[in-house]
């Protein structure tokens, strides 16, 4: 190493201290400090895990899949460098690896574990070289920073390209947009996938999203589908068709709100297994986690070990008591991620007092108008389970709208632009023993995560 | 008294709806109930004749640019001429971004491929390599009085208009029709196109009322006139984008 780099280092090392004397969870800023003083930083820290990196991208469960993988190489006895605060731009990255990096800048991790934007692929892969790769899934995100899914799907393939020689990629088959990836020229793909027809529908739901053949544009014929636009589909003018997955789930059973069991076929053999996490969904996260796992030569005991071993991610969904009140916790960024969080929280019995806060910063995506492609209609329907839904956040009164238009009754309806405020009044309305839900965007997750720290209540997040 | 019915027509639904311009139908359809109107959405897919006389408002919005490959032979062959037709006799129309690019005579990629429509209105899209992207406030003369209206916007088509062509509004902050010349949008009888989405209407009512009005006055001659709406809410999200984005 030289001593730019090394100095680069020591400099990057310096604000995460600082930060973190600070008091806050400096996920970012080291990483742009080192890259100014050394461009080549994380190609240097990179390239030293002796068993190589492994990169996480696509729209939906990178973060899960991450946390699964990570339980996975723990299990195998290898020590993991890993960004865990789902800080997934190139300064992200970079200070995952200043952070796990000694003062000589020797890297303590045995393998890199990185969450990748989908955006950032290009320059991520080109200066990493990971050995292996996972695609999750391509829904609608964000799309004012990508452009279009097109282009999103076009980023990850040029990141593709740069895997290091012989890298295999884990592709969710049941993805029309990833399987056409994995076909692609220069990509060596694992395709994984649900093998369990009876558990789908044949019915798409509004928020489906790749809907027309990759190939010749025509409508996909689906003959089942698992979850929004995820299944088995072919299509009827030319042929293209969802590829045979060789990572599998062909059975899936005992089925509740704290996960599933499942059985799983992989090219090195079969197992068992008992998910804590629950949903679909998440049946999918594992087996990208999996062929991810095998892409990376993990054995099939650690794979299983580590699976069973993961516990639902960073402020996906957690519960934090406060004045002896629950507070209930889920992230939204996209309308299939805040669908599944509405038909959460509808399931549940008692009456709903609900915060929502949404921002419009970039790490949540500068353009709100996908509020209008969630189905806030459903909830909405049940609004006499509902006490009050307060609306907070810098587009606090976009989301009220929304409401209104939903047909929410306006009673019901509270703008309080400031995270702070709207919390005390959440807590403030509702009764002892009582839930308050609140579904807050990324940044907001993250304003609110200190807000509630400050008065006292949850761990640091850098600490989960 | 039966309520008055407004027929709206939603141009291809499944392919259109980029970002978020199914809340122009979700507006569109709530405010026409809450004026006492009797809503009836109909939706216009691909190889689908229809017959654009028979409705009151058309909705359009944006596409993919794969997806918009695929629509605009059909709008070319199928529902171009008549939708034309429509629109010169005054039809109440709202063509957001892809749709707005196809009321014109093409699109040109950036590589240099042409795009043919139909030409229903003097104006033309180029492709560039960038994207012009960002929050959107204009200020429009549409409403006999100057009024702002507010909105995001997300192409990389730049649009120009022929002479002769009003644009719906003037810039005051984003980039509008190309960047350049601070126009925003096209306004021809009673048709609007526009880069805004957001969606657009939740946050300009003024504009849903405008739409839902020419609808009516085709439709009934002058004889159902709309009111004013509480729309507090509507407003302070209008004004909080202004307050933000547009000094």
């Amino acid at each position: 190493m030289n001593l730019r780099t090394l100095v680069a280092v020591w400099a990057g090392k310096g604000v995460v201290t600082a930060t973190r004397l600070a008091g806050r969870g400096g996920t970012t800023l080291p990483g742009t400090v080192a890259r100014k003083l050394s461009p080549d930083v994380l190609q240097q820290l990179s390239a030293q895990p002796s068993q190589g990196v492994i990169a996480v991208t696509g729209t939906n469960g990178k973060t899960t899949t991450s946390k699964m993988l990570s339980s996975m190489f723990e299990a195998a006895g290898w020590s993991v460098t890993h960004n865990r605060a789902g800080a997934n731009l190139v300064s992200g990255l970079t200070t995952a690896f200043l952070q796990s990096a000694s003062w000589w800048g020797k890297v303590q991790g045995r393998v890199g574990l990185l969450e990748i934007d989908e955006a950032t692929m290009p320059q991520a892969c080109r200066e990493i070289r990971p050995k292996a790769a996972v695609v999750t899934n391509f829904f609608r995100d964000q799309l004012d920073r990508y452009g279009e899914l097109e282009h999103t799907v076009n980023f990850v393939g040029k990141g593709l390209a740069n895997l290091a020689p012989g890298a295999q990629t884990a592709v969710n088959a049941d993805d029309p947009n990833c399987a056409a990836l994995g076909r692609r020229g220069g990509v060596t793909p694992l395709f994984y996938g649900l093998e369990v027809p009876h558990t789908g529908t044949k019915e798409m739901n509004q928020t489906a999203d790749a809907k027309h053949c990759t190939v010749c544009g025509t409508f996909y014929d689906y003959e089942v589908y698992y979850y929004a636009h995820l299944g088995k589909y072919r299509c009827p003018n030319c042929g293209n068709e969802r590829p045979k997955p060789e990572v599998y789930v062909d059975r899936i059973w005992d089925v509740d709100a704290r996960g599933s069991s499942l059985h799983v076929v992989t090219p090195q053999g079969e197992f068992e297994a008992r998910l804590q996490i629950p949903g679909l969904y998440n049946v999918y996260n594992a087996l990208g986690a999996v062929a991810g796992a095998l892409a990376m030569g993990v054995p099939l005991e650690a794979i299983k070990k580590g699976l069973e071993s993961t516990t639902s991610g960073f402020g996906r969904m957690e519960l934090i008591k406060m004045r002896e009140r629950d507070v209930f916790m889920a992230l939204v960024k996209n309308p299939v991620g805040f669908n599944s969080v509405i038909q959460t929280v509808m399931q549940a019995g008692a009456r709903k007092n609900i915060l929502i806060a949404i921002n419009d910063l970039y790490a949540d995506g500068t353009d709100v108008s996908w509020l209008w492609d969630v189905d806030f209609e459903a909830l909405a329907a049940h609004a006499d389970e509902i006490n009050f839904v307060i609306c907070s956040g810098l587009r606090a009164e976009d989301m009220a709208v929304r409401l209104k238009y939903a047909g929410m009754p306006l009673n019901k309806l509270t703008v309080e632009k400031d995270l702070d405020a709207a919390l005390e009044q959440g807590l403030k309305f509702i009764h002892s023993g009582e839930l308050l839900y609140i579904m807050p965007t990324y940044t907001a997750m993250l304003q609110m995560r200190e807000i509630i720290q400050k008065k006292g209540f949850a761990k640091k997040f850098w600490e989960v | 008294m039966e309520r008055p019915r407004i027929h709206i027509g939603w141009l291809y639904p499944e392919y259109m709806n980029l970002y978020g311009d199914r809340g122009n139908i979700i507006v569109l359809e709530q405010r026409s109930r809450w004026h006492g109107l009797d809503p009836v959405v109909t939706q216009v897919t691909l190889g689908q004749h229809a017959d654009f006389r028979q409705f009151d408002l058309v909705m359009m919005g944006g596409g993919q640019d794969r997806e918009q490959g695929l629509i605009a032979e059909d709008f070319l062959k199928v529902k171009g001429s008549s939708l034309g037709e429509a629109i010169h006799d005054g039809l109440a129309v709202l063509a957001v971004c892809g749709g707005y690019q196809m009321l014109g005579k093409y699109f040109k990629t950036y590589k240099g491929e042409v795009l043919h429509f139909t030409g229903i209105l003097d104006l033309w899209t180029e492709g560039s390599n960038d994207r012009l992207i960002g929050n959107v406030v204009i200020e429009s003369d549409l409403f006999g009085e100057t009024r702002t209206l507010v909105g995001f916007e997300n192409h990389s088509g730049k649009t120009y208009l022929g002479k002769g062509l009003k644009p719906l509004g003037k810039v005051i902050k984003g980039y509008g029709n190309n960047g350049q010349d601070k126009m925003e949008g096209v306004l021809f009888k009673n048709c609007i196109g526009t880069y805004l989405h957001g969606s657009i209407l939740p946050k300009n009512p003024h504009l849903a009322d405008w739409l839902i009005q020419k609808a009516l006055d085709r439709r009934y001659g002058g004889q159902v006139k709309i009111a004013e709406l509480n729309d507090e809410l509507e407003l302070k999200a209008h004004q909080a984008i202004i307050r933000r984005f547009g000094q």
